[in-house]
């Protein structure tokens, strides 16, 4: 498609993300709450993107859970593929994409730039962001505070596979007086297990990469990279990767890379 | 997109229009015995003048009755299978004289000790190994089947009875591995939707004439249909080959779901289909010692080592030309899932994608495996 604006769209079970491009450049990218109603969202993104001055001759890509509710969109693909594409064009490297979505974890193998094999988690929420948001309600914090907690714990061992289980660990915790950064440890070390089991269940090769939002937590970074012994790449565009693929899918072939750094 | 002939019948439809037949052949005092698996040597329920019928077991309905008995992270074949008989909605069920089972793995032979209790259940011990001690002791439980079968019913069964049901069964397997073979046309005529519902409902019409005329004037259409309308054209559709569990339970959400999302399924490795049939009995060697060897070397992943299974694959995936390889695996079926290890080895090694998707027969995952559906044939570039 030949359009002046590329517009990825990537609603999450959580957040959705939207990044607008042109031909050379990421003009910009926002993020909004998901909310209880995908189409509500879909409405909103367009209306905001009117605002901003995209609508006029662009060509739109929905991914995520919620694509299909994007119903001005040209394009409808999963975000596995999306996911891959666009942290091949954030990293510039092959190797494996782990992203931990708010209801999804997927692990990608990226070679030469495309899905080789992918796996995803089942159906239990344990090791995607909904368990920490559980488990942050629990203990009566945000995300923000459970992780500093964490920081200053020590992991106490949650060993349950599903979330409601994990939950009442926890709450066993709390009943025996434990400190509650050391719960919060452990809630976070649990996350970490869970995810490096299913990424070594999938197989690792080449570098790491992590998306999705947990790729911002510099404690969460450290605490993979020493369970893996490997460098893990993140990005500040890390959560925008399923929304970038979802927009670099629009360009005609033979374009030129666009410029993220 | 799916293609479906005018007058496709659902599974759910064959089943209850093959009730009314089925209803007619025991009011005119026919004889049924019931089956869950294809290693049961069904020529000499042939033999023994009754008919062969596959039972109820793929429908979440009767599992929740099922797991007042039975464990809930059990296979739902195996709940299934129990729960049709628990709650007497099987009309095969209810019409079989008795019901034969085989201990091919854990949950079903500890299912089947159960079973008993609601309808008398003969179970034939199923080695898990091929060797010459296998093979002997499987004989001998065709021999015992044998003799059960003439004592259940008074009836002499000789050995020209056998030989006669083994040429007819054979004759049927060459047809349904002809109209199997549809799927080796490129493009293909035919969705792979229709072509496991037909099988799996097959064994519902109780005579095989009729079988194997549905099978012919199936067979005659679509080839005419692709010598007018396909032959010679290009297909982009990514071709897929099934393997793992009977999927008769999960088709909906996994095989149809594929072939809306623009893929063709061609070809299945899986037990109504060419494992089973791909050998026929030898009808050079005595009657016993043929039926063991055939249904011994039935690729089932209870049988161990099951490495034919991996050549078996492969060679299907050249036969069939197919792009991309999708195992189902039922949930809690170990030696499927464990199996799947090196399915997947394989395949990958030969170049061919691969996607595992383990499920039951619930609707919770209908979105999770539509994602995975779709991911799948976005990596498959034809």
């Amino acid at each position: 498609m030949d359009c002046k604006y590329y517009i990825g769209i990537d609603i999450g079970s959580t957040a959705s993300k939207v990044v607008v491009t042109d031909n050379e450049f990421l003009l910009d990218s926002f993020c909004m709450p998901t909310g209880w109603n995908s189409k509500e969202t879909a409405k909103a993104i367009i209306q905001k993107l009117k605002e901003k001055g995209f609508s006029e001759d662009m060509a739109c890509a929905a991914t995520g859970y919620g694509r299909i509710c994007v119903d001005y969109a040209d394009k409808n693909i999963t975000e596995i593929t999306c996911h891959g594409k666009g942290a091949y064009a954030l990293f510039k490297v092959n190797g494996t994409v782990i992203d931990i979505g708010g209801q999804d974890t997927k692990i990608i193998t990226l070679e030469e730039g495309m899905v080789k094999d992918f796996l995803m988690n089942d159906k239990c929420a344990a090791g995607t962001g909904k368990f920490i948001e559980v488990m942050a309600n629990r203990l009566g914090c945000d995300f923000g505070e459970l992780y500093a907690l964490a920081y200053s714990g020590d992991a106490l061992s949650i060993s349950s596979m599903c979330t409601v289980f994990a939950e009442s660990e926890v709450i066993s915790y709390i009943g025996s007086g434990e400190k509650r950064e050391n719960i919060a440890a452990g809630v976070i070390d649990s996350v970490a297990n869970k995810v490096i089991s299913l990424a070594k269940k999938h197989g690792i090769k080449g570098e790491v990469m992590l998306t999705g939002g947990l790729s911002f937590t510099p404690y969460f970074v450290e605490l993979m990279s020493k369970k893996l012994d490997k460098k893990i790449h993140t990005h500040p565009l890390g959560r925008y990767a399923g929304a970038i693929g979802a927009a670099l899918s629009l360009r005609p072939k033979q374009s030129n890379p666009i410029v993220f750094d | 997109m799916l293609r479906l002939p005018e007058n496709f019948e659902s599974f759910p439809e064959a089943r209850k229009s093959g009730f009314m037949k089925m209803k007619a052949h025991k009011d005119n005092g026919g004889k049924i015995v019931g089956t869950y698996c294809s290693f049961i040597p069904t020529e000499l329920i042939m033999a023994a003048g009754a008919i062969p019928v596959t039972l109820c077991a793929t429908s979440e309905e009767p599992i929740a009755a099922a797991q007042e008995h039975l464990p809930s992270n059990l296979c739902p074949l195996i709940k299934a299978s129990y729960g049709f008989a628990l709650t007497d909605t099987c009309p095969y069920f209810y019409f079989s004289d008795f019901i034969v089972g085989e201990t091919t793995c854990d949950g079903k032979k500890k299912m089947f000790e159960l079973m008993n209790d609601i309808k008398n259940t003969y179970v034939m011990q199923l080695p898990s190994s091929r060797d010459e001690v296998a093979l002997t002791m499987w004989e001998a439980e065709i021999k015992k089947f044998w003799k059960k079968l003439e004592d259940f019913y008074g009836v002499t069964i000789t050995e020209e009875d056998v030989k006669k049901a083994i040429l007819q069964k054979n004759a049927e397997r060459d047809l349904v591995l002809e109209y199997l073979d549809l799927g080796k046309l490129n493009p293909s005529p035919i969705s792979g939707y229709e072509l496991g519902t037909k099988l799996d409902t097959l064994s519902f019409i109780p005579s095989m004439e009729e079988r194997c005329k549905q099978l012919r004037e199936r067979i005659d259409e679509v080839k005419a249909d692709w010598e007018a309308n396909y032959k010679g054209k290009v297909s982009r559709k990514p071709r897929i080959l099934i393997t793992g569990c009977p999927n008769g339970g999960v088709r909906d959400k996994t095989i149809k779901v594929l072939e809306e999302l623009g893929a063709d399924v061609v070809a299945f490795d899986t037990c109504n289909s060419n494992r089973e049939k791909i050998e026929k009995v030898d009808t050079t060697l005595p009657v016993t010692e043929a039926l063991a060897k055939k249904y011994l070397n039935i690729n089932c992943s209870v049988m161990s080592p099951n490495t034919n299974r991996l050549k078996f694959i492969s060679d299907m995936i050249d036969d069939y030309q197919v792009d991309g390889v999708l195992e189902i695996i039922l949930q809690a079926c170990h030696t499927f899932s464990i199996e799947s290890y090196n399915v997947k080895k394989s395949i990958l090694a030969k170049g061919i994608p691969y996607l595992k998707v383990e499920t039951d027969y619930s609707k919770a995952d209908a979105g999770q495996i539509n994602t995975r559906l779709e991911a799948f044939l976005e990596t498959i570039a034809v």
